[in-house]
């Protein structure tokens, strides 16, 4: 780097904070439009079609996607792969903003988002998934949020508060687990009340299953996908440790990934047999759940085998991109693409402009708080009053 | 007395059903506890019967719904009868649509048919409902309650009618529209406001059980003139809202491939997951966690012990190295002792002879 680079990074004109900040001004114009002109004016929701791109991307996709944070810790707490330790504290971070993020995205799609507590404050409707999906993802929050302390209160030097939290380690992991199991599942058992409006060859008795299991690839592509780009961007944050690491975090995660993904390749066959759905394969939407199934699932599946196998770390890493983009297809098949497959073309949904817009402005949000805290705590690196990293 | 309603059924004994429906519903509320029992529905809660034999599509029952529900004006007036020309669903303006099937040429008539909420006995909206808005009464009609409504609109992705309707453009305060059957009128002992404003017995209010009575005495009737079957007798469990008909009821848009499950059922599996999952995972992870600690632990100990034990055999090389030493010495050292006496006596015996002579 040279001198030149450093003193426009000082003025704060770097391509990031412009195009971030672009965004940002975006984003509020919108977030204002929403709240005084109602979801009418900047959604393209209707009757037919309750529930858009907030809830299929930001919702289920960013839970999916903000697994990381279970699968890691679950590997080095419970499991005992301490040389994958490093990876801890990013993939608690991801999935602590990730989680966040859901919640502010509901704020912005729920009707009246000030009734958000009533669930829990005012009557309990413990007959709906969405009780359960809203209680865990509320409790696993907390979780993460105390999972993520260890590091600004080693930033801002609480030592005494700090080393409370990391004592609750092991419990918070346990419990975290548990958390994600039910909700990550419960995502997909929300769909299970509409079995005549989403297509059969999504719809299945096993939707809870297919949506916790693949959580889990989302988790471990996530993280590995993060390394990527804070290697590249961050490397100058990293310390030896998190440097020697990450490429056995790469192969390792990349290993897991491969079976996972076979297993969920089997149970989704399982599921097709199950359901009988064979002949639909020859329709429109049964070549793009081939698309689904072999693309996004038994192609990343093979392909981070081999990376694995040859130690090509490029493959795995850009395959790890492939199933993240997999999930993501996953999620918005279930929701949108599948979902109302019988209605008229005229009256199914495509996203605003302005739905997108809301998306973007909280995934920069979400880049812009990683970015704020990866560069001031003890994230990429141990604090140097802490190195023994158990 | 409206014309709508039974000819023969006076307002008092009308007014008679409704405190019964009441009073069995609450003795039969325990009825739902053995989950494997079908709930039938409470016994003489109120329904509606809609004939689309008799239905001429005149539209009087949107008008009525209209101003009982005091909703604002429609875009077209209610008399207009071109607005039947594209099919339309229930909105958040419009809690009740008559639809047209079939132009209408020489050979057969129109059907019209109408839509609302079907008032199911076992409602998908109350059991995605999170905050309990929905209520399935023991009186019949499903009811929502706005003031505790978080607009996730889950109700809509749930109901299988496609009813649920939202206020998308109302900023602070939108709520989920859908019909009530009326329920205020109806505590008070009146009719519904479509049934009451319906000018032919397309539309007839009454008790389940003998609206679906009525339904199969038309059909027997007059022979071929129904299809043979009564929609929401058995659809999605049963709903509240009763339809005979001409056609299949498929050619009118509504569903034939429902099946007869409640909606509660479809996602009650997966909710009784959780209590298991809870219990074996928490116990699960605790043990992965204690071997996975006990195994570290094994192999410490292991390599304590291996370290001890080549530290322990090098001793004792050292020790008998030692002692071999030692007893060399020793051995170099008596047979020192001994060359040097054996020396002196040599010594001493050739010294002898020297001095004898």
């Amino acid at each position: 780097m040279s001198e030149d680079t450093g003193a426009v990074r000082e003025s704060y004109l770097t391509a990031f904070n412009v195009i971030a900040g672009a965004i940002v001004v975006v984003g509020l114009i919108l977030t204002a439009l929403r709240f005084t002109k109602g979801l009418g004016a900047v959604t393209n929701l209707s009757h037919n079609n309750p529930w858009g791109i907030w809830i299929g991307f930001d919702l289920l996709a960013g839970v999916a996607l903000a697994a990381g944070g279970y699968v890691t810790s679950a590997a080095v707490y419970i499991f005992g792969m301490k040389r994958y330790h490093s990876a801890v504290r990013s993939a608690v971070l991801t999935g602590f903003l990730g989680y966040a993020l859901v919640v502010v995205a509901l704020n912005y799609d729920v009707g009246q988002p000030w009734r958000l507590p009533y669930p829990f404050i005012m009557q309990q409707g413990t007959t709906s998934v969405l009780f359960e999906v809203g209680a865990c993802v509320l409790l696993y929050l907390i979780v993460l949020f105390i999972e993520f302390t260890p590091a600004p209160l080693e930033w801002l030097g609480l030592k005494k508060a700090r080393n409370l939290a990391v004592k609750l380690t092991m419990v918070l992991t346990i419990f975290g687990v548990i958390l994600s199991t039910l909700h990550q599942s419960s995502l997909g058992a929300l769909f299970l009340i509409a079995p005549a409006k989403l297509h059969p060859l999504w719809y299945s008795p096993y939707l809870p299953i297919y949506f916790f299991v693949s959580s889990i690839i989302a988790g471990l592509s996530m993280v590995m996908f993060e390394s990527t780009l804070t290697h590249r961007y961050f490397s100058h944050k990293m310390d030896v440790v998190h440097l020697q690491e990450k490429d056995e975090v790469t192969l390792g995660f990349g290993k897991a990934a491969a079976w996972v993904l076979a297993g969920y390749f089997m149970i989704k066959v399982v599921g097709l047999s199950a359901g009988d759905n064979w002949r639909l394969l020859g329709t429109g939407y049964g070549v793009w759940f081939l698309v689904e199934l072999l693309g996004f699932v038994a192609l990343p599946c093979f392909l981070f085998a081999v990376g694995v196998r040859e130690g090509n770390r490029k493959l795995i890493r850009w395959t790890a991109a492939l199933t993240v983009v997999g999930v993501m297809v996953n999620r918005l098949n279930v929701s949108l693409v599948a979902f109302n497959w019988h209605l008229p073309q005229s009256e199914r949904y495509f996203p605003r402009w302005t739905e997108i817009g809301i998306s973007i402005f909280l995934v920069t949000l979400g880049l812009i708080a990683f970015r704020f805290i990866v560069t001031r705590m003890p994230i990429l690196y141990a604090h140097k009053d802490y190195e023994d990293p158990h | 007395m409206a014309k709508g309603f039974h000819m023969s059924i006076s307002r008092r004994r009308f007014i008679g059903w409704v405190g019964a429906a009441g009073l069995t519903a609450a003795a039969g509320k325990t009825g739902r506890a053995a989950s494997n029992k079908h709930f039938q529905g409470y016994p003489e809660s109120l329904a509606v019967l809609h004939d689309t034999v008799l239905c001429v599509g005149c539209r009087s029952c949107e008008k009525a719904c209209n101003r009982v529900n005091e909703l604002p004006p429609p875009d077209r007036p209610f008399e207009e009868t071109s607005v039947l020309e594209r099919k339309r669903r229930t909105t958040e303006k419009a809690l009740t649509v008559v639809n047209r099937y079939g132009e209408g040429g020489t050979s057969r008539p129109p059907v019209f048919y109408k839509t609302q909420c079907n008032h199911c006995l076992e409602p998908a909206c109350a059991s995605a409902c999170f905050v309990r808005a929905f209520e399935k009464t023991a009186l019949g009609p499903v009811t929502y309650d706005a003031t505790v409504c978080v607009g996730c609109r889950y109700c809509m992705i749930a109901c299988p009618f496609e009813v649920p309707a939202y206020e998308y453009n109302e900023p602070l305060t939108p709520r989920v529209m859908k019909c009530t059957m009326c329920h205020p009128r109806v505590e008070e002992g009146l009719l519904p406001g479509c049934v009451e404003a319906c000018p032919t017995e397309a539309l007839v209010f009454g008790r389940r059980g003998d609206l679906i009575g009525l339904a199969r005495r038309r059909m027997e009737k007059h022979p071929g003139r129904y299809v043979d079957h009564i929609y929401g007798e058995h659809e999605m469990g049963g709903t509240s809202w009763l339809y005979i008909s001409g056609v299949p009821f498929r050619a009118l848009g509504m569903r034939e491939d429902l099946g007869t499950t409640p909606a509660g059922e479809l996602t009650a599996g997966a909710l009784g997951a959780v209590p298991m999952v809870v219990g074996l995972w928490s116990v699960l992870l605790t043990g992965v966690y204690a071997m996975t600690k006990r195994k570290e632990k094994i192999s410490r100990q292991e390599l304590e012990q291996a370290v001890a034990s080549a530290v322990a055999d090098a001793d004792e090389n050292a020790q008998q190295r030692l002692a071999q030493a030692l007893a060399k010495a020793e051995k170099e050292k008596a047979k020192a002792v001994q060359d040097a006496v054996e020396k002196a006596l040599e010594q001493a015996a050739g010294a002898k002879p020297e001095e004898g002579s």
